[in-house]
């Protein structure tokens, strides 16, 4: 007992303080590819060699149509490797997540060489991922609506509709000294009944279709969906086939989506503290309904 | 099987077993091919296991009916002491589609069998428990692993019947379902117990709530993206799938990767195994109430997911291993990071496991807890950690060095009792030797180079490729086709194996002590299901 007393004070608080301050990250973390469309001669390579199709070429004539979707990237960093012209880097940044699907997706339209490469770039639509740039303040106020609000607590269950675990280990991450996700109130619990928000990973399979309905029906109104990872966004990897939906919103209607393959801890934190948010306008919505 | 040379093989095989044996082939002096002239594999299967103490591995079905005209089966049997792989290649006939099972003598291979007859459409004849595995019963009678079957079908949605769980009668009896979402986070599956108070009589499991269609999907996309498919097969084994994807390719285009890159993989692997023992004694020690060694292990494993990135750029290591080799070479600043975390760790390890050692009360609830006996463990093929808390002395490293292992000398735990807290014994002690392994690759003296590029892979060859996960055997076995791409990709994880292993140590105790059975031999269910 003295012993186990000793290991506890002669390691101290190991909790890191984020969104209150900066997550420590290593300088070689892959987070999100960004694109000097500009500065991009050619998006060919990177099209090739990116296993999820997250970036996308359609040629018409002497245009070319490219897409990017956070929604598809496994953060492998290829991309910035295949092009030679720098316009693609991997930065740091992970905090990714968003309630419409349609902010995870950029296009840039090009007038093309004969060669194939760009010659000029005609128009841009950029993703708004950071919607809620200033995280701090996320951090405040989730910790508010979730004081006055929910009674000081955020019961969350999750489900594996058919992820490879790489999602779940992140989640359970969530729940470790460091992360310690309970400082802000929230808790993973057993039962759907008692949960306010469902967090869903994997690319939705058929086998757990019906798993994840009844586990969402079994709860409670007012209730949140956030979807975690490629997988959970889009089918990632895995897409759509004769096993596999193809991500938890062709079952469910989803309020969160946290890309990542899989999202750091930071980065699901980041994602649920903006459900809450969510959780909240709802609640306010629909106060007449439960008074 | 310890004969060199094919001709031999063949002459041995052809006198005891008469023209069935059609012939013997080897590319890789460490993979001997047998092809046999019809689908009854039970004489040379019975030959192999009683003259050269032979183990079963794996069991697959292709589809070889567009070129070949017939499906075949694959039998990929291994023996202790020998680096060969011996596979035998058996016809299955396309009219009556059936084959005779080996699952009534060999239940290491009920599952492997079932799923054949789910994704193929063949029959194993004599199986004890035909019904569907791999596709659930609600799924129509469709064989999605056959070549006329495209991986986009749209199926309608699922009218079949549900699965009946086999009952359990007698007074105070009942049956208890607990899945597929489960009160934790881990993944899905479906467990039915059948107790008479606390005590568990029975234990049904009910899988493929994950699958998701990975084989089929290895057939479509190019080789350099599949990579990032094997490391999604398991998310808790994305190296080691990752380096056995690699490794097949590598040696159907018989390519040479530099020392260095062999042994960056190794380190690599072994810190993927580290960190989750270090998880796993956690968790087990947090199911039977010990939460503060809990917190020490995941505050543990946090550190080491850290050096992972650092390593790496991914938590998970992913994004490393490539075909050729690995993609990224370190720096002075990222071996010291590694050399310093791993001095840490050690030293926080072993503070963990006095922790542990110390504690009665959890010794006691692990000590006989979750028995798998050595004979029911040889008899399921159980591997990898659960099979070496069991006695089944077997480990990939050693018995068919990949990677760099062959130059560093390690020690494989063998205990024979079997319970929980032996299971817990292999998982310390393979930390401490995972950390000697990774020292002494440290310090080798490498060239620079630790990649190759690769080169256009000439269609069909056939290989397998296998490494010692954190869980155990991984088996890969492809054909490759034309244009980078594969003709067949079967993955074997090893809890494919080893569910079988669960039921049977369950058997007798309380339910309540079923979460720290589970969890000490924690099985991957997207590795099971894929």
């Amino acid at each position: 007992m003295l012993k186990i007393l000793q290991k506890t004070i002669s390691t101290g608080i190991v909790t890191a303080n984020y969104p209150a301050e900066p997550a420590k990250i290593s300088d070689r973390y892959r987070g999100r590819p960004s694109f000097d469309f500009d500065k991009w001669k050619d998006a060919r390579p990177a099209a090739e060699v990116c296993p999820t199709g997250a970036i996308s070429l359609s040629d018409k004539g002497d245009s070319r149509k490219v897409t990017v979707d956070y929604g598809l990237c496994v953060f492998c960093g290829l991309c910035a490797e295949a092009s030679s012209d720098q316009a693609v880097r991997i930065t740091r940044e992970f905090e990714l997540a968003t309630p419409d699907r349609r902010n995870l997706v950029l296009t840039a339209e090009y007038t093309l060489n004969p060669d194939r490469t760009h010659r000029g770039l005609r128009k841009v639509d950029r993703a708004s991922v950071n919607v809620e740039t200033d995280v701090e303040s996320l951090g405040k106020k989730a910790r508010e609506t979730i004081q006055k609000v929910l009674g000081r607590s955020l019961a969350i269950r999750e489900v594996d509709a058919g992820s490879c675990n790489g999602c779940e280990l992140e989640i359970v991450a969530l729940n470790n000294p460091v992360h310690d996700i309970e400082r802000f109130g929230i808790q993973f619990v057993a039962s759907p009944r008692h949960a306010d928000m469902l967090l869903v990973t994997g690319p939705v399979t058929r086998n757990m279709e019906l798993a994840l309905l009844k586990t969402h029906r079994a709860m409670a109104e007012p209730k949140v969906v956030v979807a975690v990872g490629a997988c959970g966004i889009s089918g990632g990897i895995f897409g759509e086939n004769y096993a596999s939906l193809g991500g938890v919103d062709k079952v469910l209607p989803v309020d969160v989506y946290i890309p990542g393959c899989p999202p750091r801890p930071q980065a699901l934190l980041h994602g649920i503290l903006l459900a809450v948010g969510r959780l909240a306008e709802r609640l306010h919505n629909n106060r007449a309904d439960f008074f | 099987m310890m004969t060199p040379s094919t001709s031999a093989i063949f002459e041995a095989l052809r006198q005891k077993l008469g023209p069935q044996v059609q012939s013997v082939r080897a590319d890789r002096e460490d993979e001997v091919y047998v092809l046999l002239g019809d689908a009854d594999v039970r004489p040379i299967t019975e030959h192999l296991r009683r003259e050269f103490g032979a183990r079963l591995a794996t069991v697959f079905a292709e589809d070889r009916r567009p070129v070949e005209g017939v499906f075949f089966n694959y039998y990929v049997f291994e023996q202790k002491g020998s680096a060969q792989y011996l596979i035998v290649q058996a016809p299955v006939r396309t009219d009556t589609l059936e084959f005779p099972s080996l699952s009534a003598e060999l239940p290491a291979v009920n599952w492997q069998e079932r799923e054949i007859q789910d994704w193929f459409g063949l029959k194993a004849v004599g199986h004890p428990n035909p019904r569907r595995v791999a596709l659930h019963d609600n799924w129509p009678d469709v064989y999605p692993l056959r070549k006329d079957f495209p991986l986009e079908t749209v199926l309608p949605p699922f009218e079949g019947e549900r699965h009946i769980y086999r009952p359990a009668f007698g007074e105070g009896v009942l049956q208890v379902p607990v899945g597929p979402v489960h009160a934790g986070i881990i993944e899905p599956g479906h467990f039915n117990f059948a107790v008479a108070g606390e005590p568990i009589l029975y234990l049904q499991l009910r899988m493929f709530y994950t699958h998701k269609g990975t084989e089929k999907l290895f057939e479509k996309i190019p080789l350099h993206k599949a990579v990032f498919l094997a490391e999604s097969i398991s998310g808790d084994s994305s190296f080691s799938h990752g380096t056995a994807f690699c490794q097949a390719i590598e040696r159907a285009a018989s390519m040479e990767v530099p020392l260095r890159g062999l042994v960056m993989r190794t380190i690599l692997l072994e810190l993927e195994r580290i960190c989750n023992h270090v998880a796993d004694i956690g968790a087990i020690a947090t199911d039977v109430g010990f939460v503060i060694a809990h917190a020490h292990a995941s505050r543990l494993k946090e550190t080491l997911v850290d050096l992972n990135e650092q390593m790496t750029g991914s938590r998970l290591l992913r994004g490393m291993v490539c075909i050729g080799g690995v993609r990224r070479g370190w720096d002075q600043a990222q071996l010291d990071t590694l050399r310093n975390t791993l001095d840490f760790f050690a030293a926080e390890f072993q503070e963990l496991i006095n922790l542990i050692d110390r504690s009665e009360s959890t010794r006691d609830r692990l000590e006989q807890t979750g028995v798998l006996r050595p004979d029911k463990a040889r008899d399921l093929g159980i591997v990898g950690v659960g099979g070496r808390a069991s006695g089944v002395d077997l480990d990939v490293r050693r018995d068919h060095p990949y990677a760099a292992y062959s130059r560093y000398s390690f020690r494989v735990p063998v205990y024979e009792v079997g319970d929980v807290w032996h299971r817990m014994q292999v998982r310390i002690d393979e930390v401490n030797e995972s950390i000697g392994i990774v020292r002494k690759a440290m310090t080798d003296d490498l060239q620079r180079e630790f990649r190759v590029p690769m080169p256009t892979i000439p269609p069909d060859r056939c290989t397998v490729s296998a490494v010692e996960g954190w869980r155990g055997e991984i088996i890969h076995w492809i054909r490759t086709g034309p244009d980078n791409h594969l003709e067949r990709c079967k993955i074997k994880d090893p809890s494919l194996n080893n569910w079988p292993a669960l039921v049977e140590a369950v058997q007798g105790n309380i339910i309540a002590d079923f979460p720290v059975i589970n969890k000490s031999f924690n099985l991957s269910y997207s590795g099971t299901d894929r």
